[in-house]
């Protein structure tokens, strides 16, 4: 054997083992040198990798085994020391390196693991918030749906159109295959099938009301699933093929405006419902779900709110219509009875002065012919045309006067007048034709009647004629007693005047006349027909033509107008009868006894005037040299200086700074109203003019306006008392003015 | 004659008077006026109604005499009538006055004329009667007495 520095080695004997041994091992140093270049470059392209250090140490570890495998590969054959101890030095660090790697990787493996599951339970946790945010978003579409559905509901207030938008917008938003609305007939037994969603025009089916199933829905503001077997839910042919959709029903309430009190809802007191039915797709796996089922019942509220604002505005708009179409009839009615008004007023105006006209020429003419020389024949004859004359007279003007009575445009005129001898006249009147039939009568004027009262004077005398007249006219003896007194309130309570409601007052009292007669007495069961007009007594109509039946009625029209009441009782046909009535006059004071013809001297009352008008310069202008001699005296009498004047030249050239008050007459040829310009113009400081006074018989109003306007500072109408002289001067003394009414 | 004869016959003669409107509570008033200060008011004023009276009067006789008639005229001497007659008291012939313008506006010539006709009736009836009951008040005044107030009551 030789040593020979041959670098090709003898291959030993198992040689092929060998062999295979060497290329695995050469592969296995390339793969191991390979991994970490790879490793390395892949760490470089990925931008996170928190274990650079675990990766270099695997590097090493990686590299120094593959440096070992490498090195290996010199063993196979003789080898020198040196590849040795490099072997020996690479497998020592290969074993360090390893040993760290196997401790390090004891931590880092759970690292990693962990990683993992935290992955997967983010990527639970993405699907479930996922899932969540649909539903969410469902919701939201959901509201905004009853929210547009709502408005569409309630943007109309035509009911067919609501009802119609309900089911189609529900229709829509669920997804719904049918949607029905049955509604109550009018009989409330039975439910309609009124409108549904697919079908234009459905069929009116009827379906009693009292089902167990609707009474189930109808008590309760929830919306009920229902069988598809029950009648309200077999809409439409069954379709599908394997399952029906589910059916649900709520109730829509029907309310009237009875229901919306204003404290509380309208609260569950109606008893009327509607029936919606909702049906879901068939075959569809869908289930209703919560929301949708509070959709639903919110929708039905809607409804029942917006149909009743529906019904309400449908009765107010009949309402108005009605009304309209009374109104313009009233109006019509109203312009009528307008129209003839006027005609008949126009034709009254006309007859009023043609039929007075030739009357009054009649009646002048008789009563002259009447003086003239007649024969006894001729008389006769005359008296007989004057009589008749004088009545159709009289009836012509109580027609007259019952028309304008009627229509309310007569007016009772109030004036003081004395009471007393208002019944002294009347009876003065009725005595002649009493004495004639031998009837007596015996007035009973009561104490405590006052002397005057205001109200109309002619109007109470018709009244009380007429009253005392018909006494007289029917009684053929006896005596006709006539009692008058002051009414006191208690004996307003009369069974007999029932709707006399007098009211006492300081400034009125209510003045009581009862005539009684023992004459022929009145039927009781006429004595209602007595006051209207025109209707006769009838078995008086042969004794006595003369009366036309109005007397009665317009008797009965002025009392009203005195506020008063007037009635007749009678016991019988030849039992007498007794006229009473009562009205109102007003209480007469001193102070207004302006028209009196008597004025009763009250002694004590200082006859030279109030010191206050001692000297006091006075001008009195009036052409007329009565007046101005009067009113010169009456002045005087109350303690003034009077100065006077005849015309206004006169007046302008005796007036001074001195005079406190001018009178003057203003209607006369005189211009009065031209004086008080210049008088103005004269004094031109206020305190140095004197008042400036009207003192006129003129009652016309234009009179007053035109003192206004030229500055007068009063009006006082002629004749004056001295008592209202003594006042007006005080009131003029003290207010600077003073104008009468006229 | 004594006094109180005298005064019963004033009274009775007076009241008829305003009882039948030939006087109203105006010519009262005058009455009132009289007194020591003016002891012959009521005297002054009739006597001057009565001048004033017939000179009116005698106008409208003559104005209504005339071919052409001056309506307007006539207005104003009846109105001057009518101021004095009611100044006075003397209630007919205020109220024929009263007429008597209607008539002028109506410019009814006839119905003037009979107005009047009228007017002169009432004034000569009421001179009458104003100069008797002057003359009866002298009297009593003569006499020592007073003229009696009108106490009127019912």
């Amino acid at each position: 054997m030789e040593f020979c520095n041959c670098i090709d080695p003898q291959m030993p004997a198992d040689d092929l083992l060998v062999k295979y041994q060497y290329i695995s091992d050469f592969f296995i140093a390339l793969a191991y040198f390979s991994i970490p270049l790879e490793l390395i470059y892949f760490v470089k392209k990925s931008a996170v990798f928190p274990y650079k250090w675990v990766l270099v140490q695997f590097g090493a570890f990686i590299v120094l085994c593959g440096a070992t495998h490498l090195i290996n590969l010199w063993t196979f054959v003789i080898h020198s020391r040196t590849v040795a101890i490099v072997m020996t030095t690479a497998k020592v660090l290969t074993a360090v390196v390893s040993c760290a790697t196997a401790l390090m990787l004891v931590h880092i493996i759970p690292d990693l693991l962990s990683v993992k599951t935290r992955e997967l339970f983010l990527k639970n946790k993405a699907a479930e918030l996922d899932r969540e945010m649909g539903l969410i978003r469902t919701q939201e579409e959901t509201g905004r749906h009853v929210r547009m559905l709502t408005h569409e509901i309630r943007s109309t207030l035509h009911r067919h159109t609501i009802l119609k938008t309900t089911l189609v917008e529900l229709g829509r938003t669920l997804g719904l295959e049918e949607c029905a609305l049955w509604m109550p007939t009018r009989t409330g037994l039975e439910l309609q099938l009124s409108y549904t969603l697919r079908q234009q025009n459905p069929v009116g089916y009827t379906v009693p009301i009292h089902l167990p199933v609707i009474d189930q829905v109808f008590s309760s503001n929830k919306a009920v699933t229902i069988s598809h077997n029950c009648p309200v839910a077999r809409l439409r042919p069954y379709a599908g093929k394997y399952m029906p959709g589910s059916v649900v029903a709520v109730r829509v309430p029907l309310l009237d405006l009875s229901n919306f009190q204003i404290y509380d809802w309208p609260e569950v007191s109606t008893r009327n419902y509607a029936l919606m039915v909702l049906m879901l797709p068939s075959d569809s796996a869908r289930q209703w779900h919560v929301h949708e089922l509070e959709l639903v019942e919110v929708v039905a509220d809607q409804v029942a709110v917006a149909l009743s604002h529906a019904a309400i505005l449908e009765e107010s708009m009949r309402a108005r219509d009605q009304l309209m179409e009374q109104n313009v009839a009233l109006d019509l009615a109203r312009r009528e009875a307008e129209t003839a008004i006027r005609a008949r007023n126009d034709f009254l105006a006309v007859m009023n002065h043609e039929m007075r006209t030739p009357m009054h020429a009649v009646i002048a003419l008789s009563s002259l012919l009447q003086e003239t020389d007649l024969t006894a024949e001729q008389r006769l004859m005359v008296e007989t045309i004057l009589k008749s004359s004088n009545l159709l007279a009289t009836l012509i003007n109580d027609v007259l006067d019952l028309s304008r009575l009627e229509d309310g445009s007569l007016q009772l005129e109030a004036t003081t007048f004395n009471l007393h001898s208002l019944f002294r006249e009347v009876l003065n009147l009725i005595k002649p034709v009493a004495s004639v039939k031998k009837l007596s009568l015996t007035p009973h004027l009561a104490s405590d009647l006052p002397m005057y009262a205001i109200g109309d004077e002619n109007r109470l005398m018709q009244t009380i004629l007429n009253v005392v007249g018909n006494a007289v006219k029917f009684s053929k003896e006896g005596c006709i007693s006539i009692t008058a007194f002051v009414a006191k309130p208690e004996s307003f309570r009369d069974a007999r005047i029932p709707d006399f409601l007098p009211v006492p007052s300081d400034s009125h009292f209510y003045l009581r006349v009862q005539v009684k007669d023992s004459g022929s007495g009145i039927n009781p069961q006429d004595i209602p027909k007595l006051f209207t007009k025109f209707a006769q007594n009838q078995s008086l109509t042969t004794r006595n033509p003369a009366g036309s039946g109005l007397g009665l009625a317009i008797c009965r029209r002025f009392v009203n107008l005195m506020e008063g009441h007037i009635w007749i009782e009678s016991e019988g046909i030849g039992k007498g009868c007794t006229a009473t009535f009562i009205v109102k006059l007003g209480i007469a004071d001193r102070s207004n006894e302006l028209k009196l013809p008597f004025v009763p001297k009250v002694p004590g009352n200082p006859v030279h005037g109030c010191t206050h008008f001692a000297g006091l310069k006075v001008l009195v202008m009036d052409d007329n040299g009565v007046s101005r001699t009067v009113t010169k005296g009456l002045l005087m009498h109350l303690g003034c200086d009077v100065t006077t004047a005849s015309s206004s030249e006169e007046c302008l050239g005796v007036v001074s700074v001195e005079h406190e008050v001018v009178f003057m007459e203003v209607c006369t040829g005189l211009d009065g109203y031209e004086l008080a310009v210049r008088l103005h113009e004269k004094f031109t400081k206020h305190q140095d003019r004197p008042l400036m006074v009207a003192l006129t018989g003129n009652t016309k109003r234009v009179t007053k306006e035109n003192c206004m306007r030229v500055g007068m500072d009063g009006l006082i109408l002629k004749p004056i008392s001295v008592d209202k002289m003594r006042g007006v001067l005080s009131e003029l003394l003290e207010r600077r003015v003073l104008f009468e009414t006229v | 004659m004594e006094v109180d004869q005298m005064q019963r016959q004033y009274l009775d003669y007076t009241k008829p008077l305003f009882l039948e409107g030939f006087l109203d509570g105006q010519f009262l008033q005058l009455q009132q006026l009289q007194d020591e200060n003016n002891p012959d008011f009521v005297a002054e004023v009739v006597s001057l109604f009565f001048e004033d009276s017939e000179r009116l009067l005698n106008d409208l006789t003559f104005s209504l005499e005339q071919k052409s008639i001056d309506f307007k005229k006539i207005d104003a001497h009846v109105h001057q009538l009518k101021g004095s007659s009611s100044s006075i008291g003397a209630q007919r012939v205020k109220n024929c006055c009263i007429a008597f313008r209607n008539f002028c506006e109506e410019q009814n010539i006839d119905a003037c004329l009979s107005c009047l006709q009228q007017v002169k009736q009432e004034y000569c009836h009421v001179k009458n009667k104003l100069e008797t009951l002057i003359r009866l008040e002298q009297q009593i005044v003569a006499a020592g007495g007073s003229i009696p107030t009108m106490e009127f009551s019912f």
